[in-house]
C-alpha cells in the first residue's frame, strides 16, 4: 500500500487521469526533492479561466500536506477543486509523505439532515469512486440515495486514490436530499476506507460480500470508534450485501448483528456466480435467495433492498423487474444510470387503487378511534389490526413519495 | 490594403459595446437598438443580361471550374461566394478558391454562408495571397487564424438573415457565386434533395443566385432538362460545371442524428418541453423551432410525447430538420415542416418526397429587411449558447476565452420568436456558462426570454407574462443570479477574464446590418 512506501527522492509518483476523453479529472505527477522550494506546472483545458487558481490551490494543498520541496506537474481536464486536492494528496501519499495529514477542501457542502433508519430507499445511484465527473450533478436526478463506490468499480491499484476522492466528495459536494452511502471494500481493505471516510460522516455504509456476523460487528465497532474520535453524533447506518450462498444462509444472523443495520441487500452477479448458475433477465435462479432475504429483513424489522438491473437501455424490462421486486417485498433497488431512477420510483410506488383503499382504511381507523371503538370496520367488513398497520405505513410511504397530499 | 492591425476608429454602440466605424473599407452603422432601424433606398440588383448572350439550346456547360471562373472575368480583389448546405463534406468551395489561385488571382474576398473545419486549407490560400480575408462564420483553425489577427481584413460574422440583408442591401456585392448542386441540368436549374450528394434545401445559395454578377453551378449529378424541382433557377445561372464529386456524402448529412445520452442534457431538454407545456405555449395550432444539437433533438422527443398525451397538434415546425421532426409530420403532430437546413438522411428523403416538408430560404425565414419574416411568427424557439449573462445577453460566436467557436447561423434571427429559450448546461468542464457580462454580444438580452439549465429555469424579468404563466407549475423556476451563484461555488469562484488585445479580429453584425460587437484579437 502507498502509505508503506519509503519516501523516494527524484522519482515521480502519479495520481488521477488525463487525456482527450477524460473530463473533470486531472493527472498529477509529484516528485519530492531535497531543496528548491515548490515548482508547480499546470496544463489545463480551462487554463485561461482557472490556470492561476489551480496553481494557487496546488501550492496550498502541498503546504497543508507538509511538503516543502517538490516538483508538481498537473495536466487538468477541467477538474473541480475538491478533485484537484484529492489527486494531489493521492500522489503525495504514494510518494510516502504526508503522514497523519489531510488536505481537506475549503468548500464545504451544506450539511444534510441526519438520515433515519426507515427513510425512503427506493433508488440508490452508483457513482464509481474513481469517476469524479458524475458526482456534482448526481443528486439533480433525484435518487433517494447516491452510493460512492470504493469496491468493484475501482481498480485495485486505484483504491488509495479513490478513498481520498470519496472523502473529499462527501465533504464538498452537495447531494441535496439524497442519502450519502459509501460501499467500502471487504476487510481488511475496508478498514482503511472507513478511517478515511467516516470523519466526513456518510449516512450509510454498504458492507460487501457479507457472509458472517463478525464482519458486521467488526465494521460496526470500527465506525463506533471513529465516530467517538471525531465527535460525530449523526447515525451511520449499515446495509450488508449478501452475495453468496453462505451469506443468504446467514441472512437473519447478519441483519440482527447490529442495531445500526437499517437495510439488507443482495448482489446478484456474485450470488449467481457462487451458485454456478446463469443470471437471467427474469431472475428465476435467484428467487429463493431474494425471498429468503426479504423474510430475514422483515423478521428483523429492516428494509429489504434489491440488486440492480444491468441493461440500461431496457426501461420496460427494468419496470417489470422493479414491479415484481416490490411484489416480493423489496422496497428499492440500485441504479447504474440516472435514467433508471424515475422508472424505479414508478415501480416501487403503490398503485392508485392500493392508495385509495389504504386511505379509506386509515380514515375508518381514525373514525373508530374518535368514536372510542375498538373495532375498525369498513362497510360491512371488519378490519384486522395488521391490515390497519399496513395501510398506515402505505399511506405514510405514499406521502413521502409525493403521491398523497399531506 | 487594409489589415486587421491597422488603427481603426471605435465608437460605443447602443448596447454599450465598442465597435469599429469602418470595416474592410466600408463605413459601418453602430447598433442603435433592437428595432431602431429605418433603412432607405432601393435594393441592389445584378446587371441586366440578354438571352441572346447565352446558348440558344440552353446548354451552359463548360469543361471545368477554371474555365468557368475565367469566363466570369474573375480578377484581383473580387468577391467569391459559396454555401454550406454540404456542411463539413463540401468540396466545391475549396475547389473554386484553389482554381482561382491557379489562375493567379489575388486578394479575393471569400464570402461563404459558413465555413467548416474541412476548409482549413483556406489558410494556405490566405498566406499565399489568393484570399485577402473571409466574411462568414469561422471556427476551428480558421477561427484561430482570424482571432490571432493573422487575416489581412476583419472577419465579419452575420446571421443567415443578415447575410441575405447584406447582399440585397448592396453592402456586399458578389462578383462570382459558386453553387454546389446535388442535382442540376445543363441550363443551371438546381436542386438539393436528389442525387448521391443530396443535402435537402439549397436556400443559403438563393440570394447569391439572385444578386451575384455571375453564377456558376457545380454538380455531380447532371440530369436532362428540366431538373425538378428547381430550387435555384437556371435563368440566374451563367455556367454549369460537371465534376466527379461535390462532397463527401458521409459528412454532408449524418446517417442518423443522435439524441444526447447525457443525463444532465436530457434533463435540460425535458425542462424545456415541460416549460412549453406548463406555460401553455404548447397548444393546438402552435409552432416551434429547434435545431439538430443533442439537447434540441431530445427536447423534440419529449415534446412529441407531451403533445400526444395532450392531444395537441402544431400548425408548423421549423428545422434544422431531422428524423424527429419528420416522424412528427408523419404522425400528424404537425401540418408542415418549414425547413431551412436538412440534417439527416430521413429528413433529406422526406423533403424530396413529402409536399408538406417545404424548403425555405433565409429570405422567407429570416431577412430583417423585408416585409416581415417567419422567425417572428414562431411561438417558441430553442437555441444553444456558449455564454449568457445576468442580463440575458447571449454569446454564440466565441468561447469565453475569446476564440471564435461557432457561426451565428439563424440564431440571431430566431431571437424574434414569441418565446426564445436558451437551453444550456450551467457549466462546461469547469467553466460557468452564466457570466456577469458575455465575452461577445451576439444577442441582446431583451430578446432572450428563458434560460434553461440542468439546475433550474431562469425567466427574463421583462417577461412578466411568462413568470405568471409558470406560477403554480412544478417547474424549477429560479433567478439567473441564483443559478450563477450556485455554479460559481461549484466551480471554485469566477473564471478569470480573457486577456484580449485592443485590436479587432472580427465584428458581429446585427440582423439589420449594424455592428453589434467586436471580436478582439487574443493576446
Amino acid at each position: 500500500m502507498a502509505t508503506s512506501l519509503k519516501t523516494e527522492i527524484g522519482r515521480e509518483f502519479e495520481a488521477g487521469h488525463c487525456g482527450k476523453d477524460v473530463r473533470s479529472d486531472l493527472r498529477v505527477g509529484f516528485e519530492s526533492r531535497d531543496s528548491g522550494d515548490l515548482e508547480i506546472s499546470v496544463e489545463s483545458r480551462v487554463k485561461p479561466y482557472y490556470g492561476e487558481a489551480i496553481t494557487a490551490q496546488a501550492r496550498q494543498v502541498l503546504e497543508q500536506l507538509g511538503v516543502k520541496n517538490a516538483r508538481l506537474t498537473i495536466r487538468d481536464e477541467g477538474a473541480l477543486p475538491f478533485v484537484i486536492a484529492a489527486r494531489i494528496e493521492a500522489a503525495v501519499r504514494r510518494a510516502g509523505l504526508a503522514h497523519g495529514r489531510r488536505a481537506l477542501p475549503d468548500e464545504k457542502a451544506t450539511t444534510p439532515a441526519p438520515s433515519t433508519r426507515d427513510r425512503l430507499r427506493r433508488s440508490r445511484l452508483y457513482l464509481p469512486g474513481s469517476e469524479p465527473k458524475y458526482y456534482v450533478n448526481a443528486a439533480l436526478h433525484g435518487p433517494d440515495a447516491i452510493i460512492l463506490d470504493l469496491e468493484d468499480s475501482v481498480h485495485p491499484d486505484e483504491k488509495d486514490a479513490a478513498r481520498i476522492l470519496v472523502r473529499n466528495t462527501l465533504r464538498a459536494v452537495d447531494f441535496a436530499g439524497s442519502e450519502r452511502m459509501v460501499r467500502i471494500n471487504q476487510l481488511p481493505l475496508g478498514e482503511a476506507d472507513l478511517a478515511e471516510i467516516v470523519p466526513e460522516a456518510p449516512d450509510l455504509i454498504l458492507i460487501p460480500k457479507t457472509e458472517r456476523v463478525e464482519q458486521v460487528v467488526q465494521i460496526d465497532s470500527q465506525i463506533h470508534q471513529l465516530k467517538k474520535q471525531y465527535g460525530i453524533s449523526r447515525p451511520i447506518w449499515l446495509m450488508p450485501i449478501l452475495e453468496s450462498g453462505l451469506g443468504i444462509e446467514n441472512a437473519f444472523a447478519i441483519v440482527t448483528a447490529s442495531p445500526n443495520v437499517a437495510a439488507l441487500t443482495i448482489g446478484l452477479e456474485d450470488y449467481t456466480a457462487d451458485l454456478g448458475v446463469v443470471k437471467t433477465a427474469e431472475g428465476r435462479e435467484s428467487v429463493y435467495a431474494r425471498t429468503r432475504l426479504v423474510n430475514a429483513a422483515k423478521a428483523a424489522g429492516v428494509q429489504a433492498i434489491d440488486s440492480v438491473y444491468g441493461d440500461v437501455g431496457d426501461m420496460d424490462g427494468l419496470l417489470r423487474w422493479g414491479q415484481e421486486s416490490r411484489a416480493l417485498g423489496f422496497e428499492g433497488m440500485g441504479c447504474i444510470h440516472p435514467g433508471q431512477i424515475p422508472i424505479v420510483h414508478r415501480a416501487y410506488a403503490p398503485s392508485q387503487t392500493e392508495i385509495d383503499k389504504a386511505l379509506r382504511i386509515v380514515a375508518a381507523f381514525e373514525d373508530a378511534k374518535q368514536r372510542g371503538l375498538a373495532v375498525v370496520s369498513l362497510g360491512s367488513k371488519m378490519i384486522d389490526p395488521p391490515v390497519v398497520n399496513r395501510a398506515v405505513k402505505l399511506v405514510e410511504r405514499a406521502r413521502q413519495m409525493g403521491l398523497v397530499n399531506s | 490594403m487594409s489589415t486587421a492591425a491597422t488603427r481603426v476608429e471605435v465608437v460605443q454602440n447602443a448596447a454599450g459595446r465598442r465597435v469599429p466605424t469602418c470595416v474592410n473599407g466600408r463605413e459601418q452603422r453602430a447598433f442603435a437598438g433592437v428595432n431602431n432601424d429605418s433603412p432607405s433606398g432601393h435594393k441592389a440588383a445584378p446587371p441586366i443580361r440578354s438571352a441572346a448572350a447565352y446558348p440558344e439550346n440552353g446548354d451552359k456547360r463548360v469543361p471545368d471550374l477554371e474555365t468557368a471562373l475565367k469566363k466570369c472575368g474573375l480578377r484581383d480583389g473580387m468577391v467569391v461566394s459559396s454555401h454550406h448546405h454540404l456542411r463539413d463534406g463540401d468540396k466545391v468551395a475549396l475547389m473554386a478558391l484553389q482554381s482561382a489561385a491557379r489562375l493567379g488571382v489575388k486578394d479575393l474576398m471569400w464570402f461563404p454562408s459558413a465555413s467548416f473545419p474541412s476548409q482549413a486549407a483556406a489558410i494556405d490560400l490566405m498566406q499565399a495571397g489568393a484570399i485577402h480575408h473571409i466574411e462568414g462564420s469561422m471556427n476551428g483553425p480558421l477561427g484561430d487564424y482570424c482571432t490571432q489577427g493573422k487575416m489581412r481584413g476583419l472577419g465579419v460574422l452575420r446571421s443567415h438573415g443578415g447575410r441575405w440583408q447584406a447582399i440585397q442591401d448592396g453592402e456586399i456585392h458578389i462578383d462570382v457565386a459558386v453553387i454546389a448542386a446535388p442535382s442540376a441540368d445543363y441550363f443551371g436549374n438546381a436542386d438539393g434533395s436528389h442525387g448521391k450528394s443530396a443535402c435537402g434545401s439549397l436556400g443559403f445559395a438563393l440570394a447569391d443566385s439572385n444578386y451575384a454578377d455571375h453564377v456558376i453551378v457545380v454538380t455531380d449529378n447532371l440530369v436532362p432538362f428540366p431538373c425538378i424541382p428547381w430550387q435555384i433557377q437556371g435563368n440566374n445561372v451563367d455556367y454549369v460545371v460537371e465534376v466527379e464529386s461535390i462532397g463527401d456524402p458521409a459528412k454532408i448529412v449524418s446517417g442518423t442524428t443522435q439524441i444526447t445520452r447525457s443525463p444532465d442534457r436530457l434533463r435540460i431538454a425535458e425542462f424545456v418541453a415541460r416549460f412549453l407545456r406548463d406555460t401553455g405555449i404548447m397548444r393546438n395550432g402552435f409552432s416551434f423551432q429547434a435545431g439538430a444539437g443533442g439537447i434540441a433533438l431530445a427536447f423534440v422527443d419529449y415534446l412529441r410525447g407531451m403533445m400526444k398525451e395532450a392531444g395537441v397538434k402544431a400548425r408548423f415546425v421549423r428545422g434544422g430538420s431531422t428524423r424527429y421532426l419528420v416522424e412528427m409530420l408523419r404522425e400528424g403532430l404537425t401540418d408542415y415542416i418549414l425547413d431551412g437546413q436538412t440534417f439527416d438522411l430521413d429528413a433529406v428523403r422526406s423533403i424530396a418526397n413529402d409536399p408538406r416538408h417545404v424548403a425555405t430560404s433565409p429570405f422567407t425565414s429570416y431577412n430583417f429587411h423585408g416585409k416581415g419574416n417567419f422567425a417572428s411568427l414562431v411561438d417558441a424557439v430553442v437555441l444553444g449558447a456558449t455564454e449568457v449573462d445576468v442580463n440575458f445577453n447571449g454569446n454564440v460566436v466565441t468561447h469565453s476565452d475569446g476564440r471564435l467557436l461557432h457561426g451565428i447561423g439563424g440564431w440571431q434571427n430566431c431571437l424574434f420568436a414569441g418565446c426564445t429559450i436558451l437551453a444550456v448546461p450551467s457549466f462546461r468542464d469547469r467553466i460557468p456558462v452564466i457570466v456577469d457580462e458575455v465575452t461577445t454580444l451576439t444577442g441582446p438580452g431583451e430578446l432572450i426570454d428563458v434560460v434553461v439549465t440542468e439546475r433550474g429555469i431562469a425567466i427574463n424579468p421583462r417577461r412578466q407574462d411568462l413568470l405568471n404563466a409558470a406560477k403554480g407549475s412544478k417547474l424549477p423556476i429560479r433567478s439567473i443570479q441564483d443559478i450563477k451563484a450556485e455554479v460559481e461555488k461549484i466551480c471554485g469562484g469566477k473564471p478569470a477574464r480573457p486577456k484580449l488585445k485592443d485590436a479587432p479580429a472580427a465584428v458581429v453584425k446585427w440582423v439589420d446590418g449594424s455592428v453589434l460587437d467586436t471580436v478582439w484579437q487574443i493576446g
